[in-house]
């Protein structure tokens, strides 16, 4: 009997990961911490050493053949991005250094020349920090109130109660796609139908969202979606604010410099339009094109298949996880991707994060840049297996056979 | 037995995991002259320091409360076992050592025999990123006798 075919295509999946192929403190690695980076096909590499090697140079500025070659790249990047999400056109893709960008981008340009006293702000308890603090400095800043709605025990978001805190004075609701914490993916069309029903923008936090589930913009209904391209397969220090264009276009440009004008003059400046307006200064251009690369990728496999594949992988390991002695499981929702928080009986995150690094097993482990989740659960931190399309059934069994060492040594 | 075990093994002593499952000197102390906040930034872990000074300048008593990992409640439980009964230029010197010896090269069998207990930490000098874990405690020590008032991190 032959293997099953995801089996077989994962296999295919992972041979283009060349990180994937070494051996750590002796033993072939186990990569379970995609959630914090994921790691880079050789076709990305590839992308950003064959544009360093010939095409490097700035863009919409030369008229050389070399800056027309970068500027090709770097646009055609934009356009593979606005058509990964389904974005209705290439001018609500603004590229950023990563989702923590994005988010700052619409608190500081979105929501501060407007947010009066007493406006709200409604986030849910399960927010990394970088869907919590942007929000909490505009808060300062302009006397608005950041409104938390909470999660339950099995860490999801409880809606009824959500629903419950938006109001007449809710200005905007910032809510993760996917929590990086526990995997949790949250109801987003709900919330969205019941803000959109009230004129109230909405911004997700997608860093969770694009690496495991296919996302079109349009049919979410969000007003702005923020991802980063590390946590996709591509390089670090790239990023993407998507927005309906009619908001981009009524903000404020969030820095100055570069590349964001039309004209300038020390009377006046003219802004460029979008998503230029958005872009100053020099992008990082060859992570761009790395990210370009990584959406192919991705497309080749099927956001569906991915989706598939990791559903499957995630079930084998939550019920390979259940069998070890003193697990405590962390994340339970009913809708959950790819990420699966625990701890082991009474050992500290920190030791089991060592003691399975000793056996070739990466895994996270601490507060993840969730704290108020960690307040939630009464724990100051939690291990991390985060998974991947290019993982599969051994590295689980890997991964409890290193639990199973870890019991060893506190036993 | 393989042999990562046996390097974990040199990570987690017996001593160690004693002090990490029975730490000594827990808890607050109600009469402290000295306290300082540890918190390591990295994982979020926090332990508050108590000492009592006495007039002549030496270390009566010290407890410390808070959470941790193995390595950072074990320092601390040996720690405040080392530094109890000592004056406070001494508790310095052992700050100094132990710092130094936690995070430099090069490891000099001490010749203080006091210092004996301390060598279980030794362990941790091959995990760079558990070193900060073992110094906690004592750089909460260097704060509450300088009398600092911000919270000693390992930063």
């Amino acid at each position: 009997m032959s293997a099953p075919a995801h089996i077989t295509a994962s296999a295919s999946w992972r041979s283009d990961f060349p990180a994937l192929h070494q051996e750590v403190q002796g033993r072939p690695l186990v990569y379970l911490d995609s959630a914090a980076s994921a790691q880079q096909p050789a076709s990305v590499i590839d992308a950003i050493a064959r544009y360093e090697r010939e095409d490097h140079a700035n863009v919409h500025r030369g008229v050389h053949t070399l800056s027309h070659r970068a500027t090709e790249a770097y646009e055609g990047s934009r356009d593979r991005i606005r058509d990964f999400i389904n974005a209705r056109s290439r001018s609500e893709v603004v590229l950023t250094s990563g989702t923590t960008e994005s988010i700052n981008l619409v608190a500081q340009s979105f929501c501060r020349p407007r947010l009066q006293a007493g406006d709200k702000i409604v986030i849910t308890h399960l927010e990394h920090h970088a869907n919590i603090v942007p929000w909490q400095m505009v808060c300062e800043q302009t006397g608005a109130e950041l409104v938390v709605a909470p999660i339950n025990d099995r860490g999801e978001v409880e809606l009824e109660q959500m629903l419950e805190l938006i109001d007449d004075r809710t200005f905007l609701i910032a809510v993760a796609h996917v929590s990086n914490a526990l995997g949790t993916v949250c109801p987003i069309s709900r919330i969205v139908e019941h803000a959109r029903a009230r004129g109230i923008p909405v911004l997700v936090d997608g860093a969770q969202g694009v690496p495991h589930l296919e996302v079109d913009v349009q049919a979410l209904g969000c007003d702005f979606y923020a991802f980063s391209g590390h946590k996709m397969f591509g390089p670090t220090g790239t990023g993407v604010l998507w927005g309906r264009e009619e908001l981009l276009d009524a903000m404020p440009p969030w820095q100055g410099g570069g590349d964001m004008i039309l004209e300038v003059s020390f009377d006046k400046t003219i802004y460029n339009e979008l998503p230029y307006k958005f872009e100053a200064g020099t992008p990082n251009i060859a992570g761009v094109v790395g990210l370009g690369a990584a959406i192919d990728y991705l497309q080749a496999i099927g956001m569906q298949n991915i989706a598939d594949y990791e559903h499957d992988l995630h079930t084998y390991m939550v019920s390979e996880l259940k069998k070890v002695d003193g697990i405590r499981l962390f994340g339970e929702a009913r809708d959950q991707a790819s990420v699966q928080s625990f701890l082991l009986a009474d050992i500290h995150s920190h030791d089991l994060g060592t003691i399975l690094d000793h056996q070739g097993v990466a895994i996270r482990t601490g507060h993840h840049c969730a704290m108020p989740v960690m307040q939630r659960f009464g724990i100051s931190g939690t291990a991390r297996a985060s998974l991947a399309f290019y993982n599969n059934r051994d590295d689980v069994d890997r991964l409890t056979a290193a639990l199973g060492k870890a019991s060893e040594i506190f036993a | 037995m393989s042999e990562s075990q046996t390097d974990m093994q040199d990570l987690y002593r017996e001593l160690i995991l004693d002090h990490s499952r029975n730490p000594r000197h827990f808890g607050r102390l109600s009469d402290a002259t000295h306290t300082a906040d540890g918190i390591n930034p990295l994982c979020g872990d926090k332990l508050k320091l108590y000492l009592r000074v006495d007039d002549r300048g030496r270390i009566e008593s010290s407890s410390f409360e808070g959470s941790g990992c193995a390595i950072s409640v074990a320092s601390a439980s040996l720690m405040t076992d080392t530094v109890t009964g000592l004056g406070i230029d001494q508790a310095e010197s052992y700050f100094e050592e132990v710092t130094q010896r936690l995070t430099s090269d090069r490891i000099e069998v001490s010749s203080d025999s006091s210092f004996d207990k301390l060598q279980a930490l030794d362990g941790v000098r091959a995990y760079p990123a558990r070193v900060k874990c073992a110094t906690l405690a004592w750089h909460a020590l260097h704060s509450a006798l300088e009398n600092e008032t911000t919270p000693a991190t390992t930063e």
